[in-house]
């Protein structure tokens, strides 16, 4: 699936929710999932410092496309990463390095992406574009 | 008479709503809010007397000179300073404090010991970190206790004829715990080391009488005590201001220039270098003014009512716990519910209409101590009300329900 039909469905499922307490219910259950990190990856290398919750970000290549895992100590901030790694991971470098995250504001979670915001999201956002540019130079 | 529906009206942001939910401001430690009384004060400046002041030979400046004196006169008045001069206006506590750190660094020599307390604020540490290792002096902490409180026996020993500086804030701003500070004036005092207290969380909440407690320095921000940002004061005493040099150089700040020699200027303009926030320095005194008008009694009696209140209803909920259990302290409840960071609590909060902070408050080492990325801060003022705090307390169980 492209980037752009994962981000449409993603806007569709939150469609249904009445009202901000689905919606974050939702999240919330998505961050209790299992880790999304192999905990081999949770080193401080990989941490994206917000100021408040701390975000670990892996990246390999899997053939042609970029795998992603993350995980954060704080559960909503685990959950929007859940749903950026189901729009970002196993796509192509550039496809990810194209993409727009406007479908974050769609779904009523803009808040998290605001760049005044510190929970460390917006870092892990250009984490996850850093990857991919550097992929696609190996590519080139 | 004390009414806090009264009071309410004063302000004009308490009416509003943040996601469609009545606004519960419980953010005061961070900054205040201003009643209206402040901002006519505000509006009025601008719209009859804006002008550059101390130097205009025109009625303008005149006005806003005078306005601008007066207002330095009254927060002399009601911080008990003896001179007026010896209230300096800056841009705010972080302002104050680099200012006293950059004066010390022409003081302090290899062999120096300076010391700071567990529970400060970041701009409470660094300025001092960044002062020793300038000067070769050695950075000294008296620690905390499970409680939140310092340990005066700590300090006791940590004292030496070496020690020419101790820096406290007098209420910390994670916790609430109002430190000793007469306790630690005076044996500073007695090996002859100079003190400096921060008051950012203490002018809102009581009035320090600075002669009797026979302090150094005492600084503070206009906008914890509903006046505007940007704007606040060092008081120093006046052989202190004398001996430490001019923090910036500029307009204001000289008596005579050549191209050979400067001459400064008397205090206060020595440290009060270029154009000032005149605005600001005359609303910081309508914000003194309102705050007596409220009264201090009134408001820590108030306050205090707020604090046992919250806290007894709050520790209702099983698995929070409250960080900072001095008997002394102000009406700040920092807390966390178990397994669950503060973070998330905190944008449950805010989807309710609550404003809290959460994270480590500018005081990382206290988060250490306890081994927390951070708190949820709940920080009470006059203004709130009982009704509010059973909202936050209906909005933590809520998070919980929602987080568990």
């Amino acid at each position: 699936m492209s980037i752009e039909d994962i981000q449409n469905e993603i806007i569709d499922e939150f469609s249904m929710f009445e009202d901000w307490e689905e919606r974050y219910q939702y999240m919330i259950d998505l961050g209790k999932d299992l880790p999304l990190i192999n905990d081999q990856y949770k080193t401080d290398n990989n941490i994206i410092k917000g100021c408040q919750s701390k975000v670990w970000v892996h990246a390999e290549m899997d053939d042609d496309k970029v795998a992603f895992t993350a995980d954060s100590d704080a559960i909503i901030t685990k959950g929007i990463i859940a749903i950026l790694i189901r729009v970002f991971s196993h796509q192509h470098p550039k496809d990810i390095i194209d993409a727009d995250t406007s479908f974050i504001d769609k779904i009523g979670l803009k808040e998290h992406l605001s760049p005044t915001r510190a929970n460390g999201l917006v870092s892990m956002v250009k984490q996850l574009k850093m990857y991919a540019i550097a992929y696609q130079t190996q590519l080139n | 008479m004390f009414n806090v529906e009264t009071i309410r009206k004063d302000f004009p942001i308490l009416s509003r709503k943040v996601n469609g939910k009545p606004l519960v401001y419980f953010d005061n430690a961070a900054t205040s809010q201003t009643p209206q009384q402040v901002i006519d004060v505000i509006v009025e400046y601008y719209s009859n007397y804006n002008a550059n002041i101390h130097r205009g030979v025109h009625t303008l400046s005149q006005e806003a000179t005078d306005l601008y004196e007066e207002a330095r006169q009254k927060i002399q008045n009601h911080f008990n300073a003896k001179h007026a001069y010896e209230v300096i206006f800056t841009s705010g506590t972080t302002h104050s404090i680099n200012l006293v750190a950059n004066g010390f660094s022409s003081v302090l020599k290899k062999g120096d010991d300076v010391i700071v307390s567990a529970l400060e604020h970041h701009s409470n540490i660094v300025p001092w970190q960044m002062l020793c290792e300038r000067t070769g002096a050695t950075l000294k902490v008296i620690p905390m206790n499970e409680d939140g409180e310092l340990v005066m026996s700590e300090f006791d020993k940590l004292l030496s004829k070496n020690t020419k500086l101790v820096f406290v804030n007098h209420i910390s701003n994670a916790l609430g715990t109002i430190n000793p500070i007469e306790y630690i004036i005076e044996k500073a005092h007695n090996v002859g080391a100079a003190v400096l207290i921060d008051g950012a969380q203490s002018a809102p909440h009581l009035i320090p009488d600075l002669q009797a407690l026979d302090v150094d320095f005492y600084v503070t921000s206009a906008h914890k005590m509903c006046g505007p940002t940007g704007m606040g004061m060092l008081y120093g005493k006046e052989e202190w201001l004398k001996k430490l040099p001019p923090y910036q150089g500029g307009g204001e700040m000289i008596a005579e220039v050549t191209f050979e020699k400067t001459t400064y200027a008397d205090l206060p303009h020595k440290f009060e270098a270029g154009t000032p926030n005149i605005c600001g320095g005359i609303a910081f005194g309508a914000a003194v003014d309102y705050m007596n008008s409220v009264g201090f009694d009134n408001i820590a009696t108030y306050e205090n009512e707020l604090l046992k209140y919250g806290t007894e209803k709050l520790l209702e909920i099983e698995g929070l716990k409250i960080y900072g259990t001095s008997e002394q302290k102000t009406s700040v409840i920092s807390f966390n519910l178990e397994g669950i960071h503060p973070y998330d609590v905190g944008t449950i909060l805010d989807k309710l209409g609550i404003a809290v902070r959460t994270g480590h408050h500018c005081a990382q080492p206290i988060m250490d101590f306890y081994k927390i990325p951070g708190t949820i801060r709940a920080s009470f003022s006059f203004y709130n009300t009982k009704a509010e705090i059973d909202a936050l307390v209906e909005g933590v169980k809520k998070a919980k329900m929602m987080l568990s």
